[in-house]
């Protein structure tokens, strides 16, 4: 169990973590995201007390991680996969690493064996691949065999069969009552691996939910329409309560409404559709607009996740959660997003 | 299951779990705890013996990581050549010109190449620190030990050691063939406590000159720099000293001289004269050096201590 109370740190001027506050569980396998720069690593690094928190503390089942008197027992955690000198062997740079814990030789054979580097056990690791210096970072994580693991983006620079083996590796860990706590710019892995989510932007709590309720409350169904009379079907729909957003290529996206239900309003005002269509948005595009304000670093192509201007009835943001769902600290998640996209 | 086992004294515990395949899921280390369901907060427990990790564990990982290296290898083996090696054609070329070594024992010869040694132990000091935060390897050793000030000490402990060892086995052997080859052309003859101070006296001062290194690399953090402040500090305050001429900075220039790393350790050789150049006699530069070794390595720990890895 992972205890963050008020977690924040400051880089001179910048604010990389932003008062966070949450509790990372055994048995589950717990998503970590944010876009780039949104403070996951550095939270990382300060969880096991590498960098000092400007305020708040992390508790590690219950203890400050220096505090830990066997750490590698307690907390495996794969930060870069470089953080390895380039010069020794994978085996001498797992043996250092089980030396400095008094963890029993035989170890390092059993988890180079476990990551599949027995055969390059003995050679250097500076001409190994991101993939291979990946899997050799995973072995020290694995070393101890410890009762929480820490994984900053695993499959950075895996092959598609190396994805895959991770993503069991963690389901299985967790099944084993161990905490897996993974960090992730790609919400399609996380649904896919994990059972409990947090996602952070800008250095704050955005969403601290379980897998379940994130897909039941974001895999957003709504209505398409598409009409030549656009400006009167959005006065019609605004005339019966209903919210809609204008996307870019002129067509009207409907929350919440069911499309019988706009079908029969726009016959009643005998408007010409074009479109009425049913929707499902993906995860990602849900994972996408719930850190749209917080994304620092971008393209300029487009705007991130072809975010959709609110046009009538824009006192309710479009795409703001439905209520009822689980309540996280914070005032609940995408709270701080919702205030500043009201404003 | 968790009483402390010796390291060497336990080969069965963790031989027995089963092998596994590679890529294989780890579910089959024996003693597995039941599969939590998603809200059950059951722990996992690992079969593997617990012990308590101490000092001597992380000096044992310290001894890996710098004999697990190649450039460490070269270094220490360049350093033994210049030791030996110079030595020996220092030694040869004094022999053969026949001349008077005046006020000096035949140790005397053995200075000039201990001096050019020396530039190993600065570069590798440094190194053993700064290679880590130049490759990233220092988070993962702070890591696998959080107590920085034991990541440091076990440093300190492996680096003094293997730098004094080798030190003291190229002193010796350039220390006897100095005597053999010139003990007839020395003035006076080389008493059992001169060759303690060659041996066992330039080994402690070259042991405490890599403390100051490894201090130094662990509060500039960066390889290039802190090694050129290292040969900087070795062969700056003799230079600057040479080119004092003005009378009135005369006190500071002896003082430059006399504390400079090169005057220092020609004290424990004898080979300044009747201390005409410098006030120190003795085992007085092991004090010297060892002071400033302290306040180096007490500066690294702060730093070590304050700043982020
Ligand atoms: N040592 C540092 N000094 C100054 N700023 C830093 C430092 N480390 C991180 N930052 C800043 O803090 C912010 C968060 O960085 P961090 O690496 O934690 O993001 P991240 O979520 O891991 O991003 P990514 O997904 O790209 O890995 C960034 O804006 C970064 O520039
Ligand atoms: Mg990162």
């Amino acid at each position: 169990m992972i205890e963050l109370q008020g977690l924040t740190k400051r880089y001179g001027e910048k604010l990389a973590v932003d008062g966070l506050t949450c509790t990372v569980r055994p048995g589950i396998v717990t998503g970590f995201l944010g876009p780039n720069g949104a403070g996951k690593s550095t939270t990382m690094r300060m969880m096991l007390d590498l960098d000092r928190p400007t305020h708040g503390t992390v508790l590690i089942d219950g203890q400050h991680y220096r505090q830990l008197k066997d750490p590698l027992r307690t907390v495996g955690a794969l930060l870069d996969a470089k953080a390895m000198h380039g010069g020794r062997s994978a085996y001498n740079h797992l043996l250092c690493l089980a030396q400095s814990n008094g963890i029993p030789r035989a170890r390092v054979r059993e988890v180079l064996d476990t990551v599949g580097l027995t055969a390059v056990a003995k050679k250097r690791s500076k001409g190994f691949s991101l993939g291979m210096g990946q899997r050799l970072g995973i072995a020290g994580a694995l070393l101890g065999d410890p009762q929480i693991l820490m994984f900053d983006e695993p499959v950075n620079g895996l092959d598609p069969e190396g994805i895959h083996w991770i993503r069991n590796l963690m389901k299985n860990l967790a099944a084993q009552g161990r905490t897996v706590f993974v960090s992730s710019h790609l919400m399609s892995e996380m649904a896919l691996t994990a059972d409990h989510l947090i996602v952070i932007g800008q250095g704050r709590l955005l969403a601290d939910t379980s897998m379940a309720d994130f897909i039941r409350q974001n895999s957003r169904s709504y209505v398409r329409l598409r009409s030549p009379e656009i400006e009167r079907l959005l006065d019609v729909l605004a005339g019966a309560g209903i919210t809609a957003v204008t996307t870019e290529d002129g067509h009207l996206e409907v929350d919440g409404t069911e499309s019988a239900q706009l079908g029969e309003l726009a016959a009643r005002h005998k408007l010409v559709l074009h479109e009425l269509s049913p929707q499902q948005a993906s995860l990602e595009e849900a994972f996408m607009q719930l850190t749209a304000e917080s994304v620092e670093y971008h393209a300029h192509s487009a705007p991130p996740g072809g975010d959709p201007r609110p046009v009538a009835g824009a006192d309710a943001p479009p795409d703001a959660p439905p209520d009822g769902g689980a309540a996280p600290p914070g005032g609940g998640w995408g709270a701080d997003w919702r205030k500043k996209k009201g404003s | 299951m968790t009483t402390p086992q010796p390291q060497a004294a336990h080969p069965a515990a963790p031989q027995t779990a089963p092998q596994a395949p590679p890529h294989a899921a780890p579910g089959y280390w024996p003693g597995t705890a039941p599969a939590g369901g998603p809200a059950g907060p059951v722990g996992y427990v690992s079969p593997i013996p617990v012990r308590k990790a101490t000092l001597m564990d992380a000096v044992s990982a310290e001894w890996t990581k710098i004999r697990s290296v190649r450039s460490t290898i070269w270094t220490l083996s360049v350093m033994v050549a210049i030791i030996v090696g110079i030595g020996l054609l220092i030694a040869a070329g004094v022999d053969a010109s026949g001349s008077k070594m005046t006020g000096s024992t035949a140790l005397a010869g053995g200075f000039f190449s201990v001096m050019l040694g020396m530039i190993c132990v600065l570069t590798l000091g440094v190194l053993t620190i700064s290679s880590e935060y130049g490759t990233g390897m220092i988070r993962t050793t702070l890591t696998a030990c959080p107590d920085r000030v034991r990541v440091l000490t076990a440093k300190a402990i492996v680096f003094f050691a293997l730098t004094f060892a080798i030190t003291l086995v190229s002193t010796a052997l350039v220390a006897m063939f100095d005597v053999a080859m010139l003990e007839d052309q020395a003035e006076f003859a080389a008493s059992g406590g001169e060759w303690l101070k060659v041996t066992v006296g330039t080994s402690l001062f070259v042991g405490l000159l890599g403390i100051i290194s490894l201090a130094v690399g662990t509060l500039l953090r960066h390889s290039a720099g802190a090694i050129t402040v290292m040969l900087g500090l070795v062969l700056a305050p003799l230079v600057v000293a040479m080119f004092m001429y003005t009378e009135s900075l005369s006190s500071v220039r002896k003082a430059l001289f006399e504390y400079s790393i090169p005057m220092l350790l020609s004290v424990f050789y004898g080979a300044s004269g009747e201390s005409s150049a410098t006030s120190l006699s003795g085992w007085d530069p092991l004090w010297v050096i060892a002071i400033a070794a302290a306040v180096a390595l007490g500066g690294a720990y702060a730093s070590l201590l304050k700043r982020d890895a």
